[in-house]
């Protein structure tokens, strides 16, 4: 299935796109867009641990189940204020 | 009202928005942007927002400061893109009959504001360096904004 993924801040940087369709298996859950993530760039693993992810703009746990046409966003620590 | 803006806030109309004559209060929290940043000095900062969903976020908080106290009027701004030291990055004003549920509304929208909203700064350091500010959750026992 696919999936429209969206990276900001960190991540933005890290991962070298802010916005991409990408192909993920079926079954994937939020957080397994790191594995193609990591893949481009190892640092992603260092921030593993910080990362939050939104699905369809809102906040969900890292193993909520993704379908066809979601847009997921890999959500580093935010700073507005 | 709220609003994510490229352009400078105005204040004095984010005030307007929320006066009301029913109201007896209207309490005003400005965050602005620091020229400096542990022990570093910063010369300017840039703000990024995922801003279908910070717009989503906004009018959450907005509505759980409604359910949550006894006020009339709320109005959240917040900045994004290049911003000047001293400016105004975020305006919440509230106003309500009596000055105590503006003050924690207030308190309460900046903190969750601070807390989820998908919004980052950037900071632009003298040295030409440039930097994600990625400790909020550190910052969260600070009581200044921005």
């Amino acid at each position: 299935m696919r999936i429209k993924l969206k990276l900001f801040s960190i991540a933005k940087d890290l991962g070298g796109f802010d916005e991409q369709v990408v192909e993920v298996p079926p079954d994937s859950v939020a957080e397994d867009v790191l594995h193609s993530l990591i893949q481009k760039n190892t640092k992603f693993i260092d921030w593993k641990k910080s990362l939050r992810y939104a699905v369809n703009l809102e906040y969900v746990s890292d193993d909520f189940p993704l379908h066809d046409g979601d847009e997921v966003a890999v959500i580093p620590p935010v700073s507005g204020g | 009202m709220h609003e994510i803006t490229r352009n400078r806030i105005d204040v004095e109309n984010v005030i307007r928005s929320v006066v009301s004559p029913e109201a007896g209060a209207v309490n005003v929290f400005i965050g602005t942007t620091r020229n400096h940043s542990s022990g570093r000095t910063v010369t300017s900062l840039e703000y990024e927002a995922y801003e279908p969903m910070a717009t989503r976020m906004l009018d959450m908080i907005i509505r759980e400061a409604w359910n949550q106290w006894d006020v009339k009027n709320i109005s959240v701004v917040h900045r994004i893109g290049r911003v000047g030291i001293g400016e105004a990055s975020v305006v919440i004003a509230v106003s309500s009959s009596h000055r105590d549920e503006a003050f924690r509304a207030s308190r309460f929208l900046i903190d969750r504001l601070k807390d989820g909203v998908p919004i980052w700064k950037r900071e632009f350091f003298d040295d030409g360096s440039v930097e994600w500010s990625l400790h909020s959750h550190a910052q969260k026992t600070e009581t200044e904004a921005g």
